[in-house]
């Protein structure tokens, strides 16, 4: 691991400023993710930021009824708020389906949402990897790509995003508040929050330098039969080869995301009227243009095959 | 988390990696004392260790685990992967069970840390310790300090209501049971296989403090 300087931040402020004007500086909070990387010398920063201590571990009732979650909220404390558990189910049941109980005590709210793929051809510096080093190339396009993204990926990057919470946040319409270095706050919408990889894979967020995740909002509750069915390799603490959040109203109308499939949560907003009749009709209108190879195509049947499970269960 | 388990690694590959990870370990401290280009940064702390207070100068890059096994010297808490995907550094940090091996020292000033040390000792063993003894929930013994910190903590977990993958109802207090003991110990893995004994050890403490 590269030597680093190390600080305590005192206000949120300070924090974004710190990192915007120090060279190669990063914020640290859970650091399950960061400290992984930092051990391989995938990520190198030379000074490091603890948020730990700058209050933002709340979970609050906004105006219009909706949750205010603090950026240091712990996985395991979102899953197991009663708030969570009752008004937004499909969180908590897709934060309990990640990583492991230690990790999930650790891991927080907007470090999930950051974290990066677990590709091993990201994760193994002998490899080329765009996402690591821009223009090595991507060794998973003819390597190993079982694993790998089948839409929204390009020629430089086939990685998907690992985190379960972040396709449940999708299907809610969350919001991601921010804080930039010249004190602006901001609201992005979950949508607009992960980047396709196009032919710039290394940057995965919008977020800018510095610009620190404060808070995730969710809109008041929708109600609906809220379901996270997540398949992979073994019964627990594996990543998703395919997962479905969904949101199922009475009358059959309801909202889907997908898991494990693409470099973001992947919501097709115009496959949702599709919902009442069925599996199929929503997953080819929410996986046209899909781009699957020989290891993964296995992953749009599934993917198919999951829904259906989902809209069944939603029905029972 | 696994990185590259699609990849087959064979025995042999895994005891020559797993030596030369030794090797590295072992010439760690050494190059934390600068012999590499950039020269470490060294930085205070204060923990609370099994109730006793322990301050510390230390290289920012030891991680909790290290700082237990290498400057306190409690080698109770074990390197196994040291990337948080085998549960063997499990320790209790104020109250909740986390990896030691991907935490930083440094981040925890004033932090209280219980240890497999801090549970019970030979002659006042923990009941969970006890229970390990008593149903065989080990063979060689190199997770079982994990296992039982984890297992101490994943009974107060479900005591604080927090939900697991396999409760049926979440809106609901969670239960004990042999599905939630098995799915809420899955961060802890145990190559000797144990883990029924393991299940079954768990099990009767939590029938006891129940």
């Amino acid at each position: 691991m590269r030597a680093f300087s190390y600080e305590r931040a005192r206000t949120p402020q300070d924090a974004s400023i710190a990192v915007a004007r120090t060279p190669e500086a990063k914020f640290i909070a859970g650091g399950t993710n960061l400290l992984d990387l930092m051990k391989l010398e995938i990520e190198r920063p030379r000074h490091l930021i603890d948020v730990n201590g700058l209050g933002f571990d709340k979970i609050e009732t906004t105006q219009d009824g909706g949750l205010r979650i603090g950026a240091l909220v712990r996985n395991t404390d979102l899953a197991a708020h009663e708030r969570v558990r009752r008004d937004y189910g499909v969180l908590s049941r897709a934060l309990v389906s990640g990583a492991s109980g230690q990790l999930r005590n650790k891991a927080t709210t907007a470090g999930n949402l950051l974290q990066r793929t677990r590709c091993p051809y990201f994760y193994d510096p002998a490899q080329p990897c765009n996402k690591r080093e821009p223009g090595s190339g991507c060794g998973a396009l003819q390597g190993i790509n079982r694993q790998h993204a089948v839409i929204g990926a390009s020629q430089a990057c086939i990685a998907t995003h690992p985190s379960d919470m972040a396709v449940a946040m999708r299907v809610l319409d969350a919001t991601v508040e921010t804080l930039a270095p010249d004190g602006k706050t901001r609201s992005i919408p979950i949508a607009d929050f992960h980047r396709l990889p196009g032919d710039t894979p290394h940057l995965e967020t919008n977020l800018a330098h510095g610009e620190l995740i404060t808070a995730v909002t969710l809109p008041r509750p929708i109600g609906g039969a809220q379901i996270y069915r997540k398949v992979r390799d073994r019964a627990s603490y594996a990543f998703a080869l395919v997962s479905v959040a969904a949101i199922v109203q009475p009358d059959g109308s309801g909202r889907v995301a997908f898991g494990g499939v693409a470099h973001k949560p992947w919501r097709v907003e115009a496959a949702e009227p599709a919902m009442s009749r069925g599996a199929k009709a929503v997953s080819e209108r929410a996986f046209t243009g899909a781009k699957a190879t020989e290891q993964n195509a296995f992953k749009l049947p599934l993917a198919e095959r999951t829904l259906a499970a989902v809209l069944a269960e939603a029905r029972a | 988390m696994s990185a590259a388990h699609e990849f087959e690694v064979s025995r042999r590959g895994v005891l020559v990696v797993g030596a030369s990870a030794a090797a590295a370990a072992a010439a760690a401290p050494a190059a934390a004392q600068g012999q590499g280009a950039e020269p470490p940064v060294i930085a205070k702390v204060s923990l609370e260790v099994n109730g006793k207070r322990r301050a510390l100068e230390l290289d920012t890059r030891t991680t909790l685990l290290d700082a237990l096994r290498e400057h306190l010297h409690l080698t109770g808490s074990k390197k196994g992967c040291d990337h948080g995907q085998c549960g063997a550094c499990t320790v209790i940090v104020d109250g909740r069970r986390i990896n030691a091996c991907l935490t930083l020292a440094v981040m925890h000033e004033g932090a209280k840390v219980t240890t497999i040390e801090g549970l019970g000792q030979p002659g006042a063993l923990h009941p969970m310790q006890a229970a390990f003894v008593k149903h065989d929930g080990f063979q060689c013994g190199y997770c079982t300090p994990g296992q039982i910190c984890s297992a101490v903590a994943v009974l107060n977990e479900i005591k604080a209501g927090v939900p697991s993958h396999v409760s049926g109802d979440i809106t609901a207090a969670p239960q004990v049971s042999v599905d939630e003991l098995r799915e809420r110990m899955s961060g802890n893995i145990c190559r000797c296989g144990a883990y029924s004994n393991i299940v079954e050890a768990i099990t009767e403490v939590a029938g006891r403090t129940a």
